[in-house]
């Protein structure tokens, strides 16, 4: 990982002093430094796989964003933007929430980071409330793609007379349907991750010493942020002014 | 690099300014990106959304993820590489769409 000094004595002659240790920290480490960075390394990893995931996603969007401009900007009209609009504020409060419950682990606060952590699942599930008052609306609206899909007679934004080509409208609200989805799956993931904290944070688990889980834990979360901080412009705004 | 100069978001005097600062901020562009999604700025409205976006994730990722006080290279390593790849992916992606006269 990086330039170190040899291994510690203790390690080399295969003695291990257990009262110079924290608990937590695994023999194959050096020191619990090297642990919480290694530990943080992998999961930056796993969050590039992630941006290589959505990105995928991302891409479909923009191709055909790009071919079909007029029908996304009128299929993305009608999907409901103070509502968007609302989730994304939601979502930047639980990332507050969330450094806010790193800098308790950190601060030997307990009570702020058991705290922090129920605030930021709170806010994950009005996040996903919102979310499926979205969906409801959408159900209503016939705009789930299937069957019973209809986008007749809506008009293109800044072309009056002209109308939406239901079917391409109909790729919009599936990828629309897909992105957001996968970001919802990813959200209810991070609700169990947070209830797993939330229990070892409840139990005493976190000392300022070893808080790694916290940490590894917020980072998931502020990448889930991250991925709506995107979504929500390219797909609710892409054409709304009058 | 020994323990003290790896620590510096632990010893950092009050990473909570710093937090409700980027809070602020976050919500601040939230609300920019919807005032100027109603403005018509012709062809720009696609690239003011995304600027803003990238403004807001790019906060995200140096303070609340803390790769600004990252200690380990190795991590700004994959966040770059994570980047370099996705701009390829949409970079060239795109480049073949947006020359295409024919389609």
């Amino acid at each position: 990982m990086r330039r170190r000094s040899p291994l510690p004595d203790s390690t080399l002659v295969g003695l291990h002093h257990e009262e110079e240790h924290h608990p937590e920290l695994l023999h194959h480490f050096a020191n619990a430094e090297q642990q919480r960075d290694s530990s943080s390394l992998g999961m930056w990893v796993f969050l590039a796989t992630e941006v290589m995931f959505f990105g995928g996603l991302f891409c479909a969007y923009l191709i055909y964003r790009r071919w079909y401009f007029p029908d996304f900007a009128a299929a993305s009209k009608s999907i409901n933007m103070a509502l968007g609009a609302t989730n994304t504020a939601v979502l930047i409060c639980s990332s507050l929430t969330v450094v806010l419950a790193v800098w308790a682990a950190q601060t030997a606060r307990r009570t702020l980071l058991i705290l922090s952590l129920i605030a930021t699942m709170l806010l994950g599930v009005v996040f996903l409330g919102i979310k499926g008052i979205e969906y409801r609306d959408k159900f209503v609206e016939h705009h789930v793609p299937g069957a019973s899909f209809s986008f007749e007679n809506e008009p293109v934004p800044g072309h009056p007379g002209q109308f939406a080509n239901p079917r391409h409208a109909e790729i919009f609200f599936s990828l629309y349907f897909v992105m957001t989805g996968l970001h919802a799956l990813h959200m209810i993931i991070g609700l169990g991750i947070f209830a797993w904290l939330l229990y070892a944070a409840w139990k005493g688990r976190f000392t300022p010493e070893y808080h790694t889980p916290i940490e590894i834990g917020g980072l998931y979360w502020h990448f889930v942020d991250l991925i709506w901080i995107y979504l929500f412009p390219l797909l609710y705004l892409i054409d709304r002014h009058p | 690099m020994s323990a003290h100069s790896t620590s510096s978001l632990h010893s950092s005097s009050s990473p909570l300014k710093t937090y409700f600062a980027v809070w602020i901020a976050l919500l601040i562009g939230t609300g920019l990106t919807v005032y100027a999604a109603t403005l018509d700025l012709g062809r720009f409205n696609a690239a003011v959304a995304l600027g803003i976006a990238t403004a807001k994730a790019t906060l995200v990722a140096l303070f609340f993820m803390h790769v600004y006080h990252a200690s380990e290279k190795l991590t700004k390593l994959v966040v770059i590489a994570a980047l370099f790849f996705l701009l390829l992916l949409l970079g060239l992606t795109m480049s073949d769409y947006a020359t295409r006269p024919w389609s």
